[in-house]
């Protein structure tokens, strides 16, 4: 039986204030990290939890850590990456909507990790009250002597700041916040130099994920061998689902990592909104490639996923009905990667108008077969040749869905669907 | 007239300059404040924001053309943002389109002709669990109903 630990004290609104964290074992792990450890023991704890990046692409959080160099006059610089746009996926919102400390709480320890004394928490623009409860939350933490000067008399100054995004879902990209966060357009950078290398301002830098940095308090608290025997060896760790779409129950659940995704469905979700047939589901938010109805007996961790074929992402997952019209739903999709391609790259910026433009085509009923094979060749065309992975995040979805359910798209050919 | 901060705005700017090494990166929070306090971004309030980081107009409009809740034209007294992406278009986003459009008469990206609705279709509001939604300038509204939205709506005055 899973006992959960992110979500556990969650209880809006009480859960936002400093004292209630406290009183839930809250900053325990801070004054530990600082009485008692110093900042590379902190990253070997982090590198023995496994705990892998929770953002989508699942990098181990202690090795990227372990990257920034050791001595550098530069100062060193923690981004947390609140920019949570990747379709399907909201966890991160309840998170700092519902206990902001242990994200703040995460940030720190990982600051004195990697040696930064500044940490922003770049949070997408449209999220105003998650803002506000950050920034009350890092007014206490400042006023209780958690962040400023010289911590608990270790010597160690940390300030954190909110930054708002203002809308652009490139800017969840590691180098495009960085890009954003210097007052630019989120165009992301070619690496190398990496952001442990040279990130925001040329400084050695790190970017995690809210949820990634959550658990971290807990990893301090509760040992390395605790976190690592959660969940599936390669992967493991408690972790948060999002469940959206056609399911009578949507909403965030936790769970441990290598949640069966049927469960997920079925039991956390109560099934198929209205007593319908499943048709497929978007297991790691809208970029990753859909599953059928028949693949749904697959655990939801990093490893599983990739066998299939698919990807846990940022474990947002999106459930689609039996009567839902995959033609107009990739036609969605491709709208919104077509929408939020920051025009950098000529493979994506054009690729995704083309792919949006040819399923108009086939949805107005003026397709043809060539046009159905042409989104293969778009999708081929786009993915693995850009700076950034917004390019493989359009190309997938256009790819997996013309490939497991090519009838729905050659029905619009063949006019066996009425055109509206 | 040319914009000018007022006493409070021209503090809480004082306060974001102080949080970056270097001027530019207070952009994104400098085009915010500007916006809540002169409605939207004219060339004259972005040449403003570029005398204040002391930076050419040119970054400041590059800056805020790039990102799409920054207003480079009058919006409505209530701004509607419609998610309509994936999760929410299964929910009912698009009905909730329609609805406006019928109760306003305006189209995504425009504005009812007594200046107090505009509407405009976003993507993903990253409320998916709560869908369909819609943002009404900074507030979500979720898990609505058409019913749900005409009773928040109606009480605006």
């Amino acid at each position: 039986m899973y006992e959960k630990v992110l979500t556990k004290d969650i209880n809006m609104p009480e859960s936002r204030k400093l004292a209630y964290y406290e009183k839930v074992g809250g900053y325990r792990s801070w004054k530990k990290a600082l009485k008692e450890m110093d900042p590379d023991a902190v990253i070997e704890l982090v590198k023995a939890s496994k705990l892998r990046g929770r953002g989508g692409a699942g990098f181990p959080t202690g090795v990227k850590w372990g990257f920034v160099p050791k001595s550098t006059d530069k100062p060193h610089y923690m981004l947390v990456n609140a920019d949570e746009s990747e379709p399907g996926t909201f966890k991160d919102r309840l998170l700092m909507a519902g206990m902001p400390h242990s994200t703040i709480e995460g940030a720190a320890i990982g600051s004195y990790a990697i040696r930064a004394n500044t940490c922003y928490i770049y949070i997408r623009g449209e999220f105003v009250r998650e803002a506000r409860i950050l920034e009350e939350a890092i007014a206490e933490a400042y006023a209780k002597g958690y962040l400023g000067k010289n911590i608990f008399g270790s010597g160690y100054d940390l300030d954190m700041y909110v930054h708002r995004g203002a809308g652009a879902y490139i800017c969840g990209e590691e180098t495009g916040l960085i890009e954003s966060l210097e007052g630019k357009r989120g165009w992301p950078r070619t690496k190398p130099p990496f952001p442990a290398i040279e990130g925001v301002f040329r400084c050695p830098t790190i970017v995690n994920n809210v949820e990634t940095l959550a658990c971290v308090p807990y990893i301090l608290e509760r040992g390395a061998e605790w976190f690592a025997g959660i969940g599936p060896e390669s992967g493991p760790g408690p972790k948060l689902y999002c469940l959206s779409g056609h399911v009578e129950k949507p909403g965030v659940y936790e769970d441990a990592m290598g949640l069966p995704l049927r469960k997920l469905i079925y039991e956390y979700g109560g099934g198929i909104l209205n007593g319908k047939k499943l048709k497929a589901v978007i297991p790691g938010g809208s970029s990753v490639p859909v599953l059928t109805a028949d693949e749904i007996d697959v655990d939801m961790d990093f490893d599983s996923l990739a066998k299939i074929g698919s990807m846990l992402g940022s474990a947002g997952c999106i459930v689609m009905d039996e009567d839902t019209d995959m033609v107009n739903t990739l036609l969605n999709i491709a709208h919104f990667y077509r929408h939020e391609s920051c025009g950098q790259c000529t493979p994506c910026r054009e690729g995704t108008t083309w792919a949006e433009k040819v399923l108009h085509k086939i949805k107005s009923g003026h397709g043809t077969m060539k046009d159905v094979d042409l989104l293969y060749e778009i999708s081929g065309n786009i993915g693995t040749r850009t700076i950034c992975p917004l390019g493989d995040a359009a190309a997938m979805p256009i790819e997996s869905f013309v490939r497991k359910f090519r009838h729905e798209f050659e029905a619009y050919v063949t006019k066996e669907v009425e055109v509206a | 007239m040319k914009p000018v901060f007022n006493e409070s705005a021209e503090k809480e700017f004082k306060d974001i300059i102080s949080r970056y090494p270097n001027k530019r990166a207070a952009m994104l929070p400098t085009l915010h404040l500007a916006q809540r306090e002169f409605g939207w971004l004219s060339r004259e309030v972005m040449g403003y924001v570029g005398e204040l980081l002391e930076l050419p107009f040119s970054d400041v409009y590059d800056a805020a053309s790039f990102y799409t809740m920054f207003k480079l034209k009058p919006t409505g007294k209530y701004h509607l943002q419609v998610c309509h992406t994936l999760s929410c278009a299964l929910r009912g986003a698009g009905e909730i389109c329609k609805h406006l459009h019928q109760k306003y008469g305006i189209e995504s990206g425009e504005t009812s002709a007594d200046g107090k609705f505009s509407v405009l279709k976003v993507e993903c509001l990253g409320a998916c669990g709560t869908a369909p939604v819609v943002q009404i300038n900074d507030d979500y509204h979720e898990d609505l109903t058409i019913d749900k939205l005409d009773a928040v709506l109606d009480k605006l005055d």
